[in-house]
C-alpha cells in the first residue's frame, strides 16, 4: 500500500535533513579553529543529497523516490590566512590558518534543513491520520 | 439479490486508492526538495479517475497473448513532471516545498474525505444486514 511508502520516504528526508544539520552544527563549531599549516585546518562540509533510486530495478521506476546522501564533500574555497605572529598557534613565519566556512551561508543552510524537516515530519504525520482513518474504517 | 460490493462503494475506493498514491508522490517531492537536479511530479488524477471507472465498467483486461498490449492498471503510470512557476534556481531542482505541503494536505483532506464517504456506505451496508 502505497501510504507506508510515505513513512519511508519521508524518514529518508528526515534523515537526509539531519545530516545536513550534523554538517552544518560541525561548520560552524568549527568556524573559528585555529591551525597552524593549510593541511591540518578543519574545512566546510556539506552533504551531497541525490534522488534514492533502490526502486529503479522494478517497474516503478521513476514514480516516487526518496532521497540519499551520496556523501559529505569538503570545500575547495581558500582558507583564510591571518599574519599573526603573536598567536600560539602561528607558524615560523607568523602565520595561522582559519577555515573556509562561511557562518552566514551555514546559518541560512540550517534554517533551510530545519524547515524542510520540519516538514517532512509533518508529511508523515499526515500519513499517519489518513491511515489510521483507514484502518478505522467502518467500525462505527 | 446479493450485495455487489463494487457497485456499493462506487468510485470511492478508486479514489483512495489514487489519493494514497498521490500523497506517495508529493511526499518524494517534499523528501527530495534539496536534492539537485530533482523533477517534481505530480499524477493526473482526472487520467487516473478515467481509467479506474473505465476499468470497473469493462472489468479487467488480462494479456493472454504475447502481442497484446499492456494497459497500465491504476496505480502506476500517469505521474507526470509539474511545470515549475519559477526559473531554475541553479541547481536543477523545481520543488516548491510551499506549494507540495498544501498540494500534499489538500490530498490528505480528499482522501479522508473518499474514507468518509466509504465509512457511510459500510454503515449502510450494516444497517441493511442486521435489518433494525
Amino acid at each position: 500500500m502505497s501510504l507506508y511508502n510515505v513513512f519511508n520516504i519521508a524518514g529518508t528526508g528526515m534523515s537526509a535533513q539531519s545530516v545536513r544539520l550534523n554538517t552544518t552544527a560541525s561548520n560552524i563549531a568549527n568556524a573559528n579553529t585555529v591551525s597552524s599549516s593549510v593541511d591540518e585546518t578543519y574545512r566546510a562540509r556539506h552533504p551531497v543529497f541525490a534522488a534514492e533510486l533502490t526502486k529503479a530495478a522494478t517497474e516503478q521506476q521513476g514514480e516516487s523516490v526518496g532521497v540519499a546522501v551520496k556523501g559529505i564533500v569538503e570545500s575547495d574555497d581558500p582558507l583564510k590566512i591571518e599574519y599573526s605572529p603573536n598567536h600560539p598557534m602561528a607558524d615560523k613565519d607568523g602565520y595561522i590558518y582559519k577555515p573556509n566556512v562561511n557562518v552566514m551561508e551555514e546559518m541560512a543552510n540550517m534554517i533551510s534543513a530545519s524547515r524542510t524537516y520540519q516538514t517532512n515530519v509533518q508529511v508523515a504525520d499526515a500519513a499517519k491520520s489518513m491511515l489510521q482513518k483507514t484502518i478505522s474504517l467502518g467500525q462505527r | 439479490m446479493a450485495i455487489n460490493f463494487d457497485k456499493a462503494f462506487g468510485v470511492h475506493q478508486h479514489t483512495m486508492l489514487i489519493r494514497s498514491k498521490r500523497a506517495e508522490v508529493l511526499s518524494s517531492n517534499i523528501a527530495n526538495a534539496d536534492t539537485p537536479n530533482y523533477k517534481a511530479k505530480d499524477i493526473d488524477f482526472a487520467q487516473m479517475m478515467k481509467k479506474a471507472q473505465g476499468q470497473q465498467s469493462q472489468g479487467q483486461m488480462y494479456i493472454t497473448h504475447e502481442r497484446h498490449f499492456k494497459i497500465p492498471s491504476v496505480g502506476q503510470s500517469d505521474t507526470l513532471y509539474t511545470v515549475p512557476n519559477q526559473p531554475d534556481t541553479g541547481d536543477g531542482n523545481t520543488v516548491d516545498v510551499q506549494l507540495e505541503r498544501n498540494k500534499f494536505i489538500e490530498n490528505s483532506m480528499e482522501y479522508q474525505a473518499s474514507v468518509n464517504f466509504l465509512g457511510g456506505k459500510i454503515r449502510g451496508l450494516k444497517k441493511a444486514l442486521s435489518g433494525q
